[in-house]
């Protein structure tokens, strides 16, 4: 860099600019590299041309993000993060704020539509194998970001102090109890209180209103740069900068901007006809958005009988509840639930298969892909119902409940998913890749 | 400035120590902000020891006090429930006490200082529901091992009289105990041991 003369500014794309708007860009440009971020980032950013549905989900989240954080400024104009006045302000953004129904029920459909989002963008990744070298970056920025998006969740879903929002909090924070020796200082130090209290409450929604979003804005901001710099994956799993022509540029590669812009544009839209459809006319989705019990008032003096998390986390809560205690300790079980939900942040380096895309990989991976999806499936529901949903086994197997025992065999799936990898991987009958993008 | 391209050791040393010490400051600057977020002196003071006046507590009633948050409660226990909780050895998962949920001076076999006073946090080991009190009358609705004790409504887990749970429930521990101490006869401090609290 360290360019002491700039070339003068061309303006495609945007079409011929000429006399003052030219002059202003070039005087601009001068001063800051806006043109040159637009084309290295959108007008001359090459992304490969055979992008199929499931790159909708990258943009989408972004979208979705940005959803989030407008509407999540205009809630905060109203909404009291404070024990004796959150739950009534959050009712009062429902009932008697002019449109804040509208803007809540935008917030709290728009977190269930991110995880949906991300799930799916997490999805194609280990579809096409957008982990793999020399990507393996962007995968831990996104995983970071997932993180961050569950820690961003959990701190959001306390402020509207119902009953589901105190509880789950509690069992939530209770988990880090468990924690060998620093354990109940931890949880006493997460919490500001002995119990989860107004305290709780009001350094939750720093949390969630600034501390994590910062985060989030910072990582998301890498996840797309280191994107650029090593270039988008496609299904075919193959470079498009192996090929290119003369003036450099990918064969196989058409312009970020107009031509994704416009398919990411046709993309938004109808996630926005799917979203105002639920929007308007499920905006607790059966209780799986908004659960009931969050209708009520948190009462410290009475556990609901059921408790249950949200449902993009129950694949993980199903593994807590699977493992049985041990040495009459929690640990073993949050200790699994901790690696579960970070495990796939070692994808880049578990995969050994010599193709990228599960277009080009052996029936192994692809039965093991699908084992593990069916797996979280399974895990999710069986999150959001009590162990005793499917009745209990005969007293020839200890009368255990049958839905801890698919639990418990989901779990080891699950793992096994990403632990064999290595191995399965490497052996398994592979095609033949193309040399260029087959569409 | 020297135009010199060789490396100036003294400097290099100079910024390296600057770098360490601006370092350990930041460090430093970190603890106040962690440590803010430690239990305030309201918190504290809201959550410290109660006293609980147990002299017209008769035998066979319970007393519950709120101490942090939860509910604790006080049973002065009757010599049939005593012996109750000899009987209900057999049938729950630590009998011993092993597992460390009380003061070192409550691991007995009845899980208290004076047999007839017991001193538990109602709070199940599950998942944190209150249980509810049964008395040894309840053995139609409860089995007829049950020799009275605590039931849990949330998921169904059973302690016995000295907050001990029972075999096969998804509770995986005995119920805990605070650490308490008697000012007198009469007078029972809740959340601390050492006495002149």
């Amino acid at each position: 860099m360290a360019a002491t003369h700039k070339e003068p500014v061309v303006v495609t794309c945007i079409g011929p600019l000429n006399g003052p708007a030219s002059s202003l860009l070039t005087w601009v440009e001068q001063r800051f590299p806006m043109m040159e971020n637009w084309r290295n980032h959108l007008a001359e950013y090459y992304a490969p041309k055979n992008f199929n549905f499931w790159y909708y989900f990258g943009s989408l989240a972004m979208f979705v993000l940005v959803l989030q954080i407008v509407t999540g400024i205009f809630l905060t104009m109203h909404y009291k993060p404070d024990a004796s006045q959150a739950f009534a302000s959050v009712e009062y953004i429902m009932r008697e704020v002019p449109f804040g129904w509208l803007v809540r029920y935008m917030h709290s459909t728009g977190a269930s539509a991110f995880f949906i989002v991300v799930y799916l963008h997490m999805l194609r990744g280990l579809l096409y194998g957008s982990y793999r070298q020399p990507r393996e970056l962007i995968w831990i920025f996104g995983m970071l970001i997932y993180l961050c998006l569950m820690a961003e969740a959990f701190f959001g879903y306390l402020l509207p102090w119902g009953q589901m929002s105190y509880w789950g909090a509690q069992v939530i924070v209770n988990l880090f109890t468990s924690i060998p020796f620093i354990g109940p200082d931890l949880s006493l130090w997460i919490r500001g209180d002995y119990v989860v209290s107004d305290a709780t409450l009001n350094r939750f929604f720093a949390f969630h209103v600034i501390a994590i979003p910062l985060v989030l804005l910072g990582l998301v901001t890498a996840h797309l740069l280191a994107l650029h710099e090593v270039g988008s994956n496609n299904p075919d799993g193959i470079e498009i900068n192996d090929h290119k022509d003369a003036k450099g540029r990918p064969l196989d590669g058409i312009p970020f901007h107009p031509y994704y812009i416009v398919k990411d544009a046709y993309g938004v839209v109808v996630f926005l006809i799917v979203f105002a459809t639920i929007l308007f006319f499920m905006p607790e989705m059966g209780g799986y958005f908004l659960e009931y019990n969050n209708f009520i008032p948190a009462d410290p003096l009475k556990t609901p009988t059921h408790i249950a998390p949200v449902w993009y986390f129950t694949p993980y809560y199903s593994i807590l509840r699977a493992v049985p205690p041990m040495f009459n300790s929690q640990f073993p079980g949050v200790a699994v639930f901790g690696i579960a939900s970070v495990i796939m942040i070692l994808l880049p380096w578990l995969d050994r298969s010599p193709v990228k895309s599960i277009r080009y990989k052996g029936p192994i991976f692809k039965s093991a892909l699908t084992v593990f999806i069916v797996a979280f499936l399974v895990l999710g529901y069986l999150g959001t119902v009590p162990t005793s949903e499917w009745g209990q086994f005969g007293e020839w197997l200890g009368g255990v409940d049958r839905a801890t025992v698919v639990a418990r065999i989901c779990s080891v799936a699950y793992f096994a998913f990403f632990i064999l990898m290595p191995w399965y991987s490497a052996i398994d009958k592979t095609k033949v890749v193309p040399q260029r993008v087959t569409g | 400035m020297s135009d010199s391209q060789d490396i100036n050791e003294s400097r290099r040393n100079l910024i390296v120590a600057s770098a360490t010490a601006g370092g350990a400051a930041a460090v430093g600057v970190a603890l106040p902000f962690a440590a803010s977020m430690l239990p305030s002196e309201r918190a504290k003071a809201m959550g410290a020891p109660v006293e609980a006046d147990i002299s017209a507590l008769q035998p066979g009633e319970l007393q519950i006090m709120e101490w942090r948050g939860k509910p604790v409660w006080i049973l002065r226990r009757t010599k049939e429930m005593l012996e109750g909780i000899k009987k209900s050895d057999p049938n729950v998962a630590d009998p011993g006490s092993e597992v460390p949920l009380q003061p070192d001076y409550a691991k007995n076999a009845f899980r208290s200082i004076k047999e007839e006073f017991v001193v538990l946090e109602g709070v199940c080991s599950h998942l944190g529901c209150s249980p509810q009190f049964k008395g040894s009358d309840a053995k139609a609705e409860m089995g007829a091992e049950w020799n009275g004790g605590f039931y849990c409504p949330c998921h169904g887990s059973k302690f016995d009289l000295a907050g001990r749970v029972y075999k096969g429930v998804p509770a995986p521990v005995n119920l805990s105990v605070p650490p308490y101490t008697y000012l007198s006869e009469t007078k029972i401090l809740i959340g601390d041991d050492k006495k002149g609290a």
